[in-house]
């Protein structure tokens, strides 16, 4: 009887798990063995063909390549910057709190503002390239949206730029979690400042550091947002990401192709669960022996 | 007693009222935003508010982005009153799906089969003898528009044949002018409809249904067709840093401006130089084919309506009113100056238009001069594949012509 009240408090997460998650995701991966156009009729099961045509489009290839890219790129700076501004936050500066709103500010701004505020800046005609000619350095050149084989960099400053602040306090966080007493004890042992930093603080900052990555490696894959407002995936088929091949192969009526590339985005993920489980249960059955 | 006497009074006054105004609202979809496209909309929504119904506008911007709004509303139950489309298989679900008014009974009572011409133009519309669509223009794609100031600038006359223009490139470069413009919003919609024309100048109107309709991959693969990819990566070098998202108004802009040399667009380009006050053979060119000396065919997209059902008997009514206002005469001059098309019956007062269309229409009368855009024959899943693999060979300087062929027959093979 005490467990009702439990019972009927998780009842709307449950719903919602179910039906949103579970029964979505397996319309998801039976439309994807169909040939389902837009419309729930005239279906027929196809097996595997969506997956064939899926992975002989080139713009599907292409925007593969280009999130490992990309994901590789922001949660790298994200992680390398997010961590330097930290440690100067760390340094018991004037103003930290100041600083600390204007680096986590960017964050605030959603994806598309952040896109075209940045696809503004980037552009040839309008942006930095125009003002820094327009002061005289007429061979200046910084349009890299312009170009097909730097545009994904473009997109990585802007997403970083959004970014780089959370994993900075996230980072300081961590910083201000380790004991005072550990760099009284590096000091006395006179081992200098970048040392401590790599030897001791940063390996005790596990907890932190993986919270960083885990949010960074969540905001990766469902990339969308920013690649509309930004590039709308060019130049050609430059900076197209898989959520933009699902979502325009939906949009174009073809929604058994988009599933399958649902599908696929969905495997990375279950992998990473899958993953988790084997260690969680492998790390009870180690305590069991132990016992 | 009293009560109830005029509780009647008002109930006959409203049955009354309700016979007598008729009036309903229909929204409608279309993705008509530019300054000629709004002014060629307004004449539909004027001319049908002055019938007493009621205009709602829809508009949404780009294509692509209207259409998939409309299907997903359909999809959900709420579809609009009536959303254009291009003529083709854009809509065919939704007939299959038994979601449209059939238009037929109006059709057959006004006699739309009789004037709309071309046949080609009444095809998409009128499937296994029923009307499900109003088509309300003739868009012709093969034209290229250039600005008489910006070869002046290069000390260059405008060129009449694409090897005078492919040979004037670089001095168009020199003289410091975008000496092509081309936008690739939209997925690269844009460098389809270009790469299209560059098929067809190479093939030919008899050649070229083949590769569309027929699916014909030997053709696809073939050595002329290479020849339309490799013309294409070429007009790209010359394209500016600001074309890979740009809008075809936007694009249009610059060479009304001077600023660009030449344009591959539709007839809607039309109505942006309309706007600004340009005149043809003056300010700018116009150059069907594009740039054939003498053009002999025209390749054809277009707008069509359709109507949702609705259930309902009241805007029914007001929307088979709208669909019988959208082709006759008058409105059909009006909108088609307003927009740069070419109307879609004979028996229309075309003096309002200018020497382009004028030429054009001319054009559109001769025996096998039609040839449909692809729209007619395939899908917009394959739409959306093609814009991608020609905008990448556009702007991807590692794509070849050879890849990005190979590309295409590969997407011809799996087309449905």
């Amino acid at each position: 009887m005490g467990k009702l009240p439990a019972i009927i408090g998780t009842l709307p997460m449950m719903i919602v798990a179910i039906g949103v998650f579970v029964i979505g995701i397996a319309f998801t991966v039976v439309l994807s063995f169909t040939n389902t156009k837009f419309f729930l009729i005239n279906i027929d099961f196809v097996g595997m063909r969506q997956y064939d045509i899926l992975w002989s489009t080139p713009r599907w290839l292409q925007s593969v390549a280009n999130i490992w890219l990309y994901g590789f790129g922001h949660i790298g700076l994200c992680v390398v910057l997010g961590f330097l501004l930290a440690v100067a936050m760390d340094q018991r500066i004037r103003g930290e709190d100041t600083f600390r709103t204007i680096f986590l500010y960017p964050f605030a701004l959603s994806a598309v503002i952040t896109g075209l505020v940045w696809q503004l800046m980037l552009d040839p005609i309008w942006g930095l390239q125009a003002y820094v000619r327009s002061l005289g350095f007429a061979d200046f050149t910084f349009a890299p949206l312009a170009n097909g084989s730097t545009a994904l960099y473009g997109m990585i400053i802007a997403s970083t730029w959004n970014g780089v602040g959370v994993t900075m306090a996230i980072l300081l966080a961590g910083l201000r979690g380790v004991d005072e007493e550990i760099w009284k004890a590096a000091k006395i042992d006179g081992i200098p400042t970048w040392r401590t930093y790599i030897s001791i603080v940063i390996p005790m900052m596990r907890g932190a550091t993986a919270t960083a990555l885990v949010l960074l490696v969540v905001n990766t894959v469902r990339t969308f947002d920013i690649v509309i407002a930004m590039t709308g995936g060019g130049p050609g088929i430059s900076t197209q990401m898989p959520a933009t091949y699902v979502i325009d192969s939906i949009n174009a009526r073809n929604v058994a192709q988009g599933t399958a590339g649902a599908t696929v985005m969905l495997l990375p993920i279950a992998a990473l669960i899958l993953l988790q489980a084997f260690f969680r249960w492998r790390a009870a059955r180690i305590k069991a022996r132990a016992v | 007693m009293k009560l109830i006497m005029s509780a009647t009074a008002l109930l006959a006054a409203a049955l009354l009222g309700g016979t007598s105004v008729r009036a309903a609202d229909v929204e409608v979809v279309h993705w008509w935003t530019s300054g000629g496209e709004q002014a060629a909309v307004s004449v539909f929504a004027n001319e049908f508010d002055a019938t007493g119904d009621k205009w709602i506008d829809g508009a949404i911007a780009l294509g692509e982005t209207a259409r998939a709004t409309v299907m997903q509303r359909a999809l959900g139950g709420d579809p609009p009153d009536a959303s254009q489309f291009n003529p083709g298989r854009q809509y065919e679900e939704l007939i299959a799906a038994g979601l449209l008014l059939d238009l037929t009974p109006l059709a057959e009572s006004e006699g739309w089969a009789d004037f709309v011409r071309p046949a080609q133009i009444a095809e998409p519309c009128l499937i296994d003898g029923k009307w499900w669509c109003v088509p309300v223009n003739i868009h012709m794609q093969n034209w290229a528009w250039a600005s008489v100031a910006a070869f002046q600038k290069a000390g260059l006359e405008v060129p009449t044949t694409w090897d005078d223009y492919l040979g004037a490139l670089p001095k168009l470069q020199e003289a410091g002018v975008i000496p092509f413009a081309v936008g690739g919003d939209g997925g690269g919609w844009q460098i389809s409809l270009l790469a299209n024309q560059l098929i067809l100048a190479q093939l030919g109107a008899e050649t070229v249904e083949k590769i569309w309709k027929d699916k014909d991959l030997e053709l696809a693969g073939g050595a002329d067709v290479l020849k339309a990819f490799q013309t294409l990566k070429g007009l790209g070098e010359y394209a500016d840093d600001g074309s890979p998202n740009r809008s075809w108004a936007d694009t249009t802009s610059l060479v009304i401006q001077g600023e660009a040399a030449l344009q591959v667009m539709g007839d809607w380009a039309q109505g942006e130089f309309q706007v600004a006050g340009q005149k043809p053979g003056v300010d700018y060119a116009c150059l069907l084919g594009p740039l054939v000396a003498e053009p002999k065919y025209v390749r054809t997209g277009g707008d069509i309506f359709v109507f949702f059902k609705q259930n309902d008997p009241e805007v029914e009514r007001a929307q088979l009113s709208l669909a019988s206002l959208m082709v006759n005469p008058r409105t059909q001059a009006l909108f088609n100056t307003a927009k740069g098309s070419a109307p879609i019956r004979d028996d229309v007062d075309m003096s309002l238009a200018n020497d382009c269309m004028k030429a054009a229409i001319d054009v559109l009368k001769q025996d096998g001069s039609v040839v449909p855009d692809a729209n007619q024959w395939r899908n917009e899943a394959f739409t959306t594949a093609q814009n991608a693999i020609f905008s990448d060979l556009i702007y991807n300087d590692a794509t070849t012509p050879e890849a990005a062929q190979a590309q295409f027959v590969e997407l011809l093979r799996n087309a449905e």
